[in-house]
């Protein structure tokens, strides 16, 4: 019975283990490695840095512009969130709340945007930014999360919210004067707080982290967002510098997972939402 | 009478203000979901070259080009072969994962908030990581690590034999944290005093796990089942800083031949065809996941 109970244990401190090896040790190690020179990121691994070498985070901003690209991935992340949140909370509203003719079909046709990867549209998206005058710019990299899939999921997300909210509370509201939109500002979006967190959180985490869209749509080096910045950081002779892809990765990754270590239960909510409707 | 025409008149603003708030979002749809979807069909079926501006319609022209071209088959094959082999381990592990933090053991806290690392991880940050932890030789830490317990390492990235592979272990730990916590909210659900009833009649944990638990899991499973299936034909970012569709073209993949032939050869027509051809796919996907759907919460009523 001893032995089983310890052979148990045992396991599971084996999975712990395994766990930690395949999903914390990457990101210690990348740590580890973005203190240290170029000749001692390979080779025996180490604990700890061996150089703690705190000026490749200051040399990242040197050789490329970094902070450029840090500063384009918060805007363009920002921008697209409050944009996305703005515009499908007031269509979730309407498509939930508000009648009017051909409001069904409307809805269904918003919902095909849901399962549209960027991937089959990027092309004409291509020319039509091109024609518009936004190729080479962090216009598109705005637009998209705001209308793409993202958008309509926001959409999909405020009208199953606002669907479970009673009927009387807009009627009160309605007999205390308040027309329609002063209904929407002032009473609905208030009580809709923890939907506007859960798909601005994933909004901001599709934004921050997208890489084809950025890859297609800029060119020159200033308008990089992160994604494309990362692989950048190479020597004259086209080698990577080790060390200092690992500072960057380290800036870029770090805040996303503060966020996600403080506000976990809704982050997880989230993801896990939109991993079974979309 | 003038109480009639007074709701009909709300009525109206009712709707107005419906078009108005609904306008934007479906304007930015029509421009930039619809037109360019209804533009890429348009596309494929023309010689359209980005480099010298041609755009000739040849009709079923590209689509012929595809039946021949052995390397469109092989990304076709490619594909595949990533998703057949990326699904099932995804879905065991996963599955089994969740069963475990159903429990609620000591570490399961631990557990589910380090699994899911990764998923806010940018894939881009995630693979790069990875390319170095796979370097081959002793130079990368796993390699390391095998040499001193007497094990070879393979070239993890540049044999073709494996490149394939290391992909798939990356993207599954990459998502794994998502379909753990979707099966795991399933688990939390399932009806406890019938597996109880399972244990009490003496069925062994295995017997409880396939005869009862599997059972009550398998909507759950069959939608994760196509959500991962249609997550891995987009898969893109990780190929292409992992391995850039190397070895000898092992690991290329759908949307790295469409992103090759528009922008790196400049023949959008013939990319476009590509694009039609992941968006079929991708549709019946979707159509399955959504009868599924249907069926699934026609069960749970």
């Amino acid at each position: 019975m001893k032995i089983k109970v310890t052979g148990r244990l045992f396991l599971r401190f084996l999975l712990i283990l395994i766990v930690t090896a395949f999903f914390v040790y990457p990101f210690w190690w990348m740590i580890v490695n973005s203190l240290n020179t170029s000749a001692q990121v390979f080779g025996k691994p180490t604990f700890l840095p061996v150089s703690w070498r705190w000026e490749n985070y200051k040399e990242i901003f040197q050789i490329q512009p970094f902070g450029r690209h840090l500063f384009n991935s918060i805007l363009v992340a920002l921008v697209g969130t409050f944009g996305n949140i703005l515009v499908s909370a007031f269509s979730g509203y309407a498509f939930a709340r508000l009648r009017f003719p051909g409001r069904q079909v409307l809805f269904i046709l918003l919902l095909t945007a849901l399962m549209m990867p960027i991937e089959v549209i990027i092309i004409p998206l291509f020319f039509q930014m091109r024609d518009w005058g936004f190729n080479d710019s962090l216009k598109p990299l705005m637009l998209i999360p705001i209308f793409g899939a993202q958008g309509a999921f926001s959409a999909f997300m405020f009208r199953q919210f606002f669907i479970t909210i009673p009927k009387e509370l807009e009627e009160a509201a309605r007999l205390d004067g308040l027309g329609s939109f002063g209904i929407f500002w002032r009473i609905m979006l208030p009580i809709a707080g923890p939907v506007i967190s859960a798909t601005a959180i994933l909004a901001f985490l599709a934004a921050w982290n997208t890489y084809l869209e950025p890859l297609v749509f800029t060119s020159s080096l200033n308008n990089f967002t992160l994604p494309l910045s990362l692989n950048n950081f190479n020597d004259v002779y086209g080698q990577p510098q080790w060390n200092l892809q690992m500072a960057a990765t380290t800036v870029s990754i770090l805040p996303i997972m503060l966020v996600y270590l403080f506000f976990q239960e809704k982050v997880t909510d989230a993801m896990v939402n939109s991993g079974l409707k979309g | 009478m003038k109480k009639k025409s007074g709701m009909n008149r709300q009525r109206r603003v009712e709707a107005l203000t419906g078009y108005a708030f609904v306008t934007p979002q479906l304007i930015g749809f029509v421009l930039l979901v619809l037109i360019p979807l209804i533009n890429v069909f348009i596309y494929s079926f023309h010689n359209k070259n980005m480099l010298y501006g041609t755009n000739i319609f040849t009709g079923w022209g590209n689509y012929e080009k595809l039946l021949n071209d052995k390397l469109f088959w092989k990304t076709l094959g490619n594909t595949f072969r990533f998703s057949i082999l990326l699904v099932p381990l995804n879905l065991v592990l996963s599955f089994l994962l969740s069963l475990y933090l159903g429990e609620q053991l000591f570490g399961s806290r631990y557990i589910r908030t380090v699994i899911f690392l990764p998923v806010v991880t940018s894939g881009v940050a995630w693979a790069i990581v990875w390319k170095y932890l796979l370097q081959s030789g002793t130079a990368g830490p796993i390699n390391y690590c095998l040499s001193k317990i007497g094990i070879t390492g393979p070239n993890w990235l540049t044999d073709k034999n494996w490149a394939m592979i290391s992909v798939v272990i990356n993207r599954v730990l990459k998502n794994l944290g998502t379909n753990v916590l979707i099966f795991l909210g399933a688990v939390m659900n399932m009806p406890r005093d019938v597996i109880e009833a399972a244990r009490l009649d003496g069925a062994s944990e295995w017997q409880v796990i396939k005869r009862v638990k599997l059972p009550l899991l398998m909507p759950t499973v069959l939608m994760v089942t196509i959500v991962t299936l249609i997550g891995s034909m987009r898969v893109f970012d990780t190929i292409r800083l992992m391995t850039d569709g190397g070895p000898e073209g092992s690991t290329m993949v759908l949307v790295y031949y469409i992103y090759h032939q528009a922008f790196k050869m400049f023949n959008t027509g013939y990319a476009s065809a590509i694009a039609v051809i992941l968006f079929l796919i991708v549709l019946i996907l979707t159509i399955i996941q959504w009868t599924l759907r249907k069926k699934v919460s026609h069960y749970e009523d």
